[in-house]
């Protein structure tokens, strides 16, 4: 072992980060940060080696751990150690500020915070200070410790007694921060260290004083017991609805004994239809009373008065005729009655209402889906043994490993073994993606061949899911715009309807024929009942949750609403090159072998000389090497010649690999080579000469190729005429020759990057409403001065903020997708409006009894409230349409 | 004729009154309690309404909204507030929390998920 100079830190010296050479001493350290600091002034550090160091190192994850020494060696048996994971540092110093306020608490005798993992150590006197008094410190300093809270439920709290036992036991165990236990919910909420202590643990404490937990699956927390309710809510308005419907029909055969005349009389009895007719309003009814009242002391009126409102007023009408009959006796005619009427109403809304709990509930089912994606599981390697704990508790840089079959719980990179994944329901991608080391993963995607260890990158709400749910969640909270006119009706809806059913009443009690009274009431009745502002409500949320959520099932995630309506109405699609409709990678296209040399020593040559180059181009010629499992040579000699190429030796033979001009500098005869390469260039292709031992030996061509969906993604998008823009910074001869292969007519070549944002505008001053797409971290500021900014290819924050449509897939037919998406939600939210204003302008005045006096058409308040229940039931169903919509050919 | 005038003025003046009280009349507005935490909190009662109903918050503080639903009527199940991207469901009988910063003066609707039941937010 040896000391890190600089940060203090024991390191191992084989796995040292970085070592310096100084006055004939080697020295080691654990980054090379920490070992430039030391060349800067390495008598500084040497002169303060006595005296403890104390900075912040950057130490990769892997030496960081390994070299911590281990307590007892070097603090004698008292000092005790704790990890606390910190959340929120986002440089370098807040790690050296963290530091430094821990350092200097009492009994505390180290304490080390490495910016890289986020994690503190900390070596401490137990005697002196508590862990928790770290938290403060931490939390003092601006930062939040990572601490994980769990509810669980306790078998058999009875006493405040039992509580103060089970929390005192909780606050004993090492690693629990809080404690909290309600009586009531019979629950205790504990706020640990994760990587102190483990949910079994806590659970082993708990009932170590007698009490048992019950088994929970932190996951399904706040999603079932709502379900529950729901599910209960459901039946109990099927039961009424039943019940309803038997009373309902009796009592409407029995009004209409002249349909039917082998009704049994007794049930044509007044008195019989007004008892029958009682439960319904009432009891079965109740509910709407109910909504009324709270509405009204509210100052708010809903459809639930207008429904009491209409129902009562028939219901009270027809009681008042049974027991008075002579009251409304016009002319010799005995009034009617009408029970059959409200209760048929009310039953009729119950039926609406059973039919749209059932339809609303499917418009979230995108979301529940995605929720239910979320593994509970992980199985990590801590301390070299493996263990199964729950997903929360899995901290960043933890070592997962993942079976055949398994669900992956959080996101990260591999480390070990390969594999092939299915992120379908992440990106849509049905094909499985095949992973090595070095490859990202995605939580909540399922492993299909290989074993595989990865390192954790993102756990809880960073994850990609989460982010994910988040996105979609708030998507579906937004509002399209297209909405606004319906939102400000329905807030002043209710008055006026009433309004307008009060003023039929009048018009018809004084103008109307005889008798008036009856025609007076029932075309109030249908006034009231026939409006229905639940389909002006429901129209745009239901489209947009369904539209939101289906879009996510195909890896598309819309910003919102806004986005949702902007997106219908573009004209210009603009890209983003590289990256973007390319691969963003090089690859060797073309291999040209003269003076007898074949293609693939060529290659051979030309990738071995490169071997130890980070040159993008010489990546793309390893790549092609390995790919035709050609083996290389270790280049004896390397130099790159800048702007030029690069010269190697290899076994005692000069290569040069490099443009044109290197050749001729280097008086390399290329002439017959020429003709080729301005073909190549032409092709949008950059030539690479290459010579061996002083003669020339060929020419490869390297280019960023098209993706394979750009070609028809593009096609597709101007078939539905759109305009679509290739932006680049390339030449203008390399652009042209891309976007001939990707079929695209306009190229804006040789557009330097700040300069992006400057052409969408120009774009949009010409009146056209432009998309940009990009990759959603270059070309940030382009895509949100663009009128829609789709970012591709990934899941990563940044990209979400910056954009209004993300497609977590690299694929090019998203954007088709999202742009087809986006107008048929919007067509089915236009049909919804239409259906819903149509409805309600054209119904109540029809129920208002317009028509009486040209056709002596009357709606019979029974039929409103059928229409009613229709009205915004079809509006629902409508919108589940979206579903069903195909997305991907 | 006489009971047709009755019957008219009685029906116009219900016309008025319905009006007045359902959009017109004054509303008693509820300053949210500023915590020591520096957070402004509130407690809404859901029941055919929001009580209160209209919530009075300053500018630039975390607001901290404690919805209690009590009724498991269905119009009442999501809370929306849409300046603030916020939709959120409340299931019966329990305290869904919702927080945000409002940074800009002005009035805030929030309202059930189809918009029938409403509150405001009005931010000084």
């Amino acid at each position: 072992m040896a000391k890190d100079l600089v940060c203090g830190m024991e390191v191992n010296k084989d796995e040292a980060a970085a070592s310096s050479l100084y006055k004939g001493k080697k020295y080691y350290f654990c980054s090379p940060v920490c070992k430039t600091k030391f060349d800067e002034n390495p008598e500084k550090y040497l002169k303060a080696s006595e005296n403890k160091g104390c900075d912040v190192n950057f130490g990769s994850q892997t030496s960081q751990e390994k070299s911590l020494p281990k307590p007892e060696n070097k603090h004698g048996a008292m000092t005790e150690r704790i990890d606390l994971p910190i959340v929120g540092m986002s440089c370098a110093s807040c790690a050296s500020t963290i530091q430094r306020n821990l350092s200097h608490l009492k009994g505390v005798e180290k304490a080390n915070v490495n910016f890289a993992t986020s994690k503190a150590t900390i070596f401490f006197q137990p005697q002196d200070i508590k862990p928790e008094d770290f938290i403060t410190s931490i939390r003092k300093s601006g930062y939040e410790v990572g601490t994980v809270t769990v509810e669980l439920p306790i078998k058999g709290i009875q006493c405040a007694s039992c509580v103060q036992k089970i929390e005192r036991a909780l606050m004993q165990t090492r690693g629990v921060t809080k404690a909290v236990v309600n009586l009531a919910t019979e629950r205790a909420k504990v706020e640990y260290l994760p990587t102190e202590i483990n949910l079994e643990e806590i659970k082993r404490a708990i009932e170590s004083t007698g009490y048992k937990v019950l088994e929970l699956s932190p996951s399904d927390e706040g999603l079932d017991p709502e379900k529950a309710i729901r599910e209960r809510e459901y039946k109990k308005l099927k039961t009424k609805f039943m019940v309803g419907l038997s009373l309902g029909l009796i009592v409407f055969l029995g009004s209409s004994r002249h349909w039917f005349p082998w009704i049994p009389e007794i049930f044509g009895n007044f008195y019989v239809l007004w008892a029958l007719a009682t439960p319904v309003q009432f009891v079965i009814g109740w509910q709407f009373y109910k909504g009324a009242w709270g509405a009204f002391k509210h100052r708010s009126a809903d459809m639930n008065t207008l429904i009491v409102v209409g129902t009562s007023a028939a219901y009270l009408y027809s009681v008042t005729a049974t027991v008075f009959p002579s009251f409304f006796k016009v002319g010799g005619i005995k009034a009617h009655v009408y029970f059959d009427t409200s209760a048929l109403i009310i039953v009729l809304i119950l039926l609406g209402r059973l039919l749209e709990a059932r339809a609303k509930g499917q418009t979230s089912d995108a979301i529940k889906k995605l929720m239910g994606l979320q593994p509970k599981t992980a199985r990590v390697i801590r301390d070299g043994k493996e263990m199964d704990i729950h997903v929360e508790e899995v901290l960043v840089s933890d070592i997962v490993t993942v079976r055949p079959g398994e669900k992956i719980p959080v996101d990260g990179i591999i480390r070990e073994g390969k594999s092939a994944v299915d992120e379908s329901m992440i990106t849509g991608e049905s094909i499985p993606v095949k992973k090595s080391p070095g490859s990202e993963v995605i939580g909540a995607t399922i492993n299909k061949t290989g074993s595989f260890k990865f390192q954790a990158t993102k756990v809880g709400k960073n994850t990609a899911l989460a982010q994910i749910i988040k996105l979609v969640q708030d998507a579906q909270g937004s509002k399209a715009p297209i909405q606004r006119l319906a939102d400000v009706i329905s807030g002043y809806f209710v008055p006026i309807v009433i309004s307008i059913a009060i003023a039929t009443f009048i018009i018809w009690f004084n103008f109307g024929p005889i008798p008036s009274l009856t025609f007076a009431l029932l075309n109030f009745v249908a006034v009231m009942i026939i409006a229905c502002p639940c389909a002006l409500g429901l129209a745009t949320p239901t489209a947009v949750m369904v539209g939101t959520g289906k879009g996510a099932e195909n890896g598309i995630l819309i910003k919102g609403g806004e986005s949702l309506e902007t997106a219908h109405k573009l004209d210009t699609i603009v890209f983003d090159k590289t990256g973007t409709l390319t691969k963003g990678e090089p690859e060797v296209t073309d291999i040209i072998a003269v003076n007898g040399f074949s293609e693939e020593e060529i290659l051979k040559y030309a990738a071995s000389a490169e071997k130890n180059s980070e040159h993008p181009l010489a990546e793309a010629l390893i790549k092609s090497a390995k790919e035709k499992e050609i083996k290389l040579f270790d280049p004896e000699q390397f130099n790159a010649i800048g702007g030029h190429g690069i010269e190697a030796n290899i076994n005692g033979k000069e290569i040069l690999l490099g443009n044109a001009k290197l050749m001729r500098d280097r008086q390399i005869e290329i002439k017959n080579l020429e003709t080729k390469a301005e073909d190549l260039a032409q092709d949008g292709k950059t030539p690479i000469y290459i010579s061996l031992a002083g003669r020339t030996a060929g020419l490869i061509g390297v280019a960023d190729t098209l993706k394979e969906s750009s070609v028809r993604a593009v096609g597709k998008l101007q078939k539905m005429g759109l305009k679509v823009v290739m932006l680049t910074g390339d030449n203008r001869k390399t652009a042209e020759a891309i976007a001939k292969k990707a079929g695209i007519d306009n190229v804006l070549s040789e557009v330097l990057p700040e300069d992006k944002v400057h052409e969408i505008k120009k774009l949009q001053s010409g009146g056209r409403r432009v998309a940009m797409v990009g990759d959603g971290i270059n070309d940030a500021p382009a895509l949100a001065q663009a009128d829609i900014g789709i970012a591709i290819g990934s899941g990563t924050d940044v990209a979400m903020e910056a954009s209004d449509i993300t497609l977590i897939k690299g694929d090019l037919s998203g954007v088709v997708s999202a742009i087809e998406l986006s107008k048929k939600t919007i067509r089915i939210i236009k049909q919804n409006l239409f259906w819903a204003f149509f409805y309600n302008t054209a119904g109540i005045p029809i129920a208002a009894g317009i028509l009486y006096p040209f056709f002596g058409i009357l709606l019979n308040p029974i039929f409103a409230s059928m229409a009613m229940a229709f009205s915004s039931v079809s509006v629902v169903s409508n919108s589940l349409r979206l579903r069903r919509v195909k997305l991907r050919d | 004729m006489l009971v047709k005038i009755i019957v008219t003025v009685f029906g116009a003046g219900i016309i008025i009154l319905v009006n007045w009280y359902f959009l017109f009349s004054r509303r008693k507005t509820f300053q949210a309690e500023l915590k020591e935490k520096g957070i402004q909190e509130i407690k809404v009662v859901v029941k055919g309404g929001y009580s209160p109903d209209t919530i009075v918050v300053k500018k630039g503080i975390p607001v901290r909204l404690f919805f209690y639903r009590d009724e498991t009527a269905d119009c009442s199940d999501t809370i929306v507030f849409g300046d603030f991207k916020i939709r959120k469901a409340l299931p019966a009988f329990k305290t869904t929390v919702i927080e945000f910063t409002p940074e800009k003066e002005g009035e805030y609707v929030f309202t059930c998920g189809m918009g029938m039941m409403r509150g405001k937010l009005i931010v000084r």
